[in-house]
């Protein structure tokens, strides 16, 4: 009976919290475009899936309509916040922000699961004790693996089934990136540039070619780098599972990193990480102290990603770029967290383009998500290796020896679809083909 | 709902392709329109024309109401569901084009098939299909169908009934019955597609469309003429039509439109006109579309327009078009909820309509911007209100009931593209008269002698 009255107050609750931000979902007019985009949508074509019904589903509840919190919920979860819908919004509905903040009440009404919380709380915050894990699992890998696409290099782990589906990986990297290289702090030499890099966990931990390939164009171009060892997770997994209290305790453990030294600009490899950096931490600036809300205004308008780094800020002029020998054509896939929500879609065109050696040619649907979206793709399996097919799909129409990315995520995603498919074809970071030009050059 | 029952409908589409949880069918209460949702008791979404026609029976023979969806982006609240024990049957997984046929310029598609889609598809093999509703990239055939769909290149190429050229359809008993045929000429029997178009899911469930494909234009011209005097603008629109020049779109933005799209665009639109014109020629020689293009800026200037701007180039004519593609998402943004209306008069009323819907809104002391379709005089007041304020909105639906009685005494109609619906049913015999309304309901009844398929909505 108590834990009833309990349940029933803290619905109580989460309803007056919803009905709170009824201002923002009053704004849908219903009309249904953002099943045109939506990559849930698009495979389940189920109302629930996409922004219109969510957004009903979460004035049904703010009026006390709905009354199951636990199904709408998980219809929540179903979601990539990819942006998609509210780029394509005609009344400009800001669904990432109600989705974020719609999760955030109700993680607080349901409680987090048990495995995010010690992700979340005890993991992601200690970097080293994350490093010790990966030094573990990198280790211990070839017990566990199996072979599933010999041409691609990639693995199968049938142990991590229960979590992971048949996903494809490759192997984790021996030591992690930041393992190798330590604390980085060279001076802003000709280019008169000092940056901050954020590799991001994904090229720290699995792509350190991603890294590398990022630190030897910055050496390249004679850039100042500036790097803490310990630097923390952006925060984003957090944040999107609702588990705001760690968001904010990951956000100033970099914070505070990131004020040991002076920069011009914060530069990631990692879509992600960089709206992250820029958005989410900027969108919630309010509920830090003074100090970090000024470093974090600060933090914003300096982050770039590393391709509008590479063009906008040195210009480089990519057609210098030695030939590479043979010819191999190269497609894009546009990261929704670069192209929807940091307008950035020209600028690695732009390099695929210029670079010698390379045939760019248009994948069909560029922007469509890959079906990524971070822990998404733990959570919703399934769902994810559907939308992903269609990006694989996509991807190989064009018949491309290497499809591109700007984002660590996706990457994975797309290694991992092509490889299920049994293709044979390469996924790289833009800023890594460039690098493989200057080892040619030099 | 009868857990048995439940099973039934699960036996013929499978188990996940019926939802039964509360947030699932609460997610199918509402479409476009804005009025009061209705959950349905079940909600089954089948895969094959096999499956659709046994779900329909099953459905009447259990005495349940029954409401099809497609995208659910219609405007009239056509497919909100009639009462708590409808089951509402999606097509969106009947999605298929079955044929494209070049030779003989038709294509056979299931319902569920996306409308912007299927343009496309047709377009890759060279042919066009014209019907451009506003919500093409998500509205589905059957839907267009249903509610007889228009679009922007309504004045030269018609509406969805020019294009449809046969059907087969579930009757409430399960059978399949067909109609038209793949030809150009077809008169075997009643024009049953003719009386299927737009009745709103009333008489039967669609399961295949015949629809007409023609070649597409090869050249296009496009231009944007500013009026201070709205009665300028239609005396060029009447002008053109004179002339015997059919632009394939003409569109006109009223000054409080102009003034909302300036505001959320700021390309420079002129926010001191009083209507914007924007006119697209289009044909099959290039220099017949340059000459028609000339003659229009030539109709244009003697009636009066201040200002006329001719696209160079594809890339501007992409901007002309932008002040019209920001209207409604203009006009969206400016408050929360959208009320999307779309009287109809004859083309030389248009002038007169708009001055109504200007008197309309001063009266009610409401917002409302117009755009719309000026060369077929289908307007779209967008009347900008909160929903939630009741007192307000009690002014709109004054206002909107205003706006049609205004409508029908400049002899338009209701309804010029979006639907009857729930919305306007009870005006149907202003428009028309008893005996129209009667007729109506006895073939109704003789079709659909249970009252179940979406009742409420069309035919009261």
């Amino acid at each position: 009976m108590k834990q009833k009255n309990k349940k029933n107050a803290s619905l109580a609750k989460l309803t007056q919290q919803l009905l709170a931000i009824d201002d923002s979902l009053t704004g849908c007019m219903r009309c249904g475009l953002c099943q045109a985009v939506c990559p849930v949508y698009g495979v389940t074509l189920k109302e629930a899936d996409v922004s219109r019904g969510k957004i009903a589903l979460l004035e049904n509840m703010a009026y006390e309509m709905l009354k199951d919190a636990d199904g709408l919920s998980e219809r929540l979860d179903r979601c990539l916040l990819c942006g998609s819908c509210q780029t394509n919004c005609p009344s400009g509905v800001n669904t990432i922000e109600i989705f974020l903040h719609a999760r955030q009440l109700l993680a607080e009404y349901k409680g987090l699961s048990g495995v995010k919380k010690i992700i979340f709380r005890f993991i992601l915050p200690h970097p080293k004790l994350m490093s010790f894990f990966v030094a573990v699992a990198g280790r211990l890998q070839r017990f566990f693996r199996r072979k599933a696409n010999k041409n691609m290099g990639m693995f199968e782990f049938p142990l991590l089934r229960p979590f992971a589906g048949k996903r494809h990986f490759q192997p984790l990297a021996a030591k992690t990136f930041s393992a190798k290289y330590g604390k980085i702090n060279t001076s802003a030499a000709k280019s008169g540039i000092k940056i901050a890099f954020f590799p991001g966990c994904v090229p720290d931990k699995l792509f350190v070619r991603v890294a590398e390939a990022s630190l030897k164009v910055f050496e390249k171009h004679d850039v100042g780098v500036f790097m803490p060892d310990t630097m923390v997770c952006c925060g984003i997994p957090n944040l999107v599972s609702g588990d705001y209290t760690s968001f904010k305790r990951l956000v100033k453990i970099n914070l505070d990193l990131l004020s040991q030294a002076e920069f011009d600009y914060l530069v990631s490899p990692c879509a992600t990480c960089v709206s992250s950096i820029k958005e989410n931490w900027f969108r919630f600036r309010k509920d830090f102290t003074d100090g970090e809300r000024l470093q974090i205004e600060k933090i914003h308008d300096k982050t770039v990603d590393i391709t509008e780094f590479l063009v906008d800020v040195l210009n480089v002029d990519f057609t210098q770029s030695a030939n590479a020998g043979c010819t191999r054509r190269v497609t894009y896939h546009d990261s929704c967290h670069l192209k929807k929500t940091l307008g950035i879609f020209a600028q690695p065109r732009k390099i695929l383009k210029n670079l010698s050696g390379l045939e760019f040619v248009e994948m069909p649907e560029a922007d469509r998500c890959c079906g990524s979206g971070g822990s998404f793709t733990l959570t919703q399996h399934a769902l994810a290796n559907k939308i992903g097919q269609r990006k694989r799909n996509n991807a190989v129409s064009v018949k491309p020896d290497i499809v591109a990315a700007a984002c660590p995520a996706c990457m994975l995603q797309l290694m991992d679809m092509l490889s299920q498919n049994g293709d044979n074809v390469e996924v790289k970071h833009v800023v890594e083909l460039y690098a493989e030009q200057l080892t040619v050059n030099s | 709902m009868n857990i048995n029952l439940i099973k039934e409908f699960m036996a013929i589409v499978g188990r996940e392709h019926v939802f039964t949880d509360e947030a699932d069918r609460q997610a199918y209460s509402y479409d476009a329109a804005v009025l009061t949702p209705q959950t349905p008791a079940l909600v089954v979404m089948p895969e094959t024309g096999e499956q659709l026609g046994k779900t329909v029976k099953l459905a009447y023979a259990n005495g349940l109401p029954v409401t099809v969806r497609g995208a659910g982006s219609n405007l009239s609240g056509a497919v909100i569901p009639s009462s708590a024990d409808s089951v509402v049957i999606l097509t969106c997984r009947l999605n298929r084009i079955i044929e494209i046929n070049e030779d003989d310029l038709y294509a056979v598609v299931e319902p569920g098939v996306v409308t912007s889609v299927f343009a496309e598809a047709v377009s890759a093999r060279g042919l066009f299909y014209p019907p451009d509703p506003g919500s093409q990239t998500v509205s589905t055939l059957g839907g267009n169908v249903a509610l007889n769909a228009g679009g922007l290149r309504g004045l030269k190429y018609g509406v969805t009934k020019d294009y449809l050229m046969g059907m087969e359809f579930f009757d409430c008993n399960g059978n399949l019955i067909k109609t038209g045929s793949r030809t150009v000429k077809c008169v075997t029997g009643y024009n049953l597609s003719g009386m299927m178009l737009g009745s709103e899911g009333t008489l039967g469930i669609f399961s295949q469309l015949i629809l007409k494909l023609v070649p597409p234009p090869k050249a296009s011209k496009a231009m944007m003429a500013v009026y201070d005097d709205i009665a300028a603008a239609s005396e060029t629109v009447a002008a053109i039509i004179a002339a015997h020049i059919i632009p394939c779109t003409l569109e006109i933005l009223d000054r409080k439109c102009i003034k909302y799209v300036e505001m959320h665009t700021k390309a420079g639109l002129p926010v001191d006109a009083a209507a914007i014109l924007l006119i697209e020629v289009d044909g099959s020689h290039i220099q017949a579309v340059e000459d028609d293009a000339n003659k229009v800026t030539d109709l244009c200037r003697k009636c009066g327009a201040a200002d006329i701007r001719m696209a160079k180039d594809a890339d501007e004519k992409n901007r002309l078009w932008e002040a019209r593609r920001n209207a409604l998402p203009a006009l969206a943004r400016a408050r929360p909820t959208t009320v999307l209306e779309d009287a109809t008069v004859p083309r030389s009323k248009v002038p007169a309509m708009v001055a109504e819907i200007n008197r309309i809104a001063l009266k009610h002391n409401l917002e409302i911007g117009t755009f719309g379709h000026a060369g077929d005089g289908n307007l779209h007041p967008v009347i900008l209100c909160d929903r939630r304020n009741k007192e307000e909105f009690r002014r709109v639906e004054d206002a909107v009931d205003e706006i049609f009685d205004s409508a029908l005494k400049l002899q338009g109609t209701l309804s010029g593209e979006h639907g009857i619906g729930m919305a306007k049913a009870k005006w149907m015999e202003k428009e028309t008269n008893r005996a129209t309304v009667d007729f109506s309901k006895k073939l109704r009844l003789a079709i659909d002698p249970e009252y179940l398929f979406n009742a409420g909505k069309k035919i009261l």
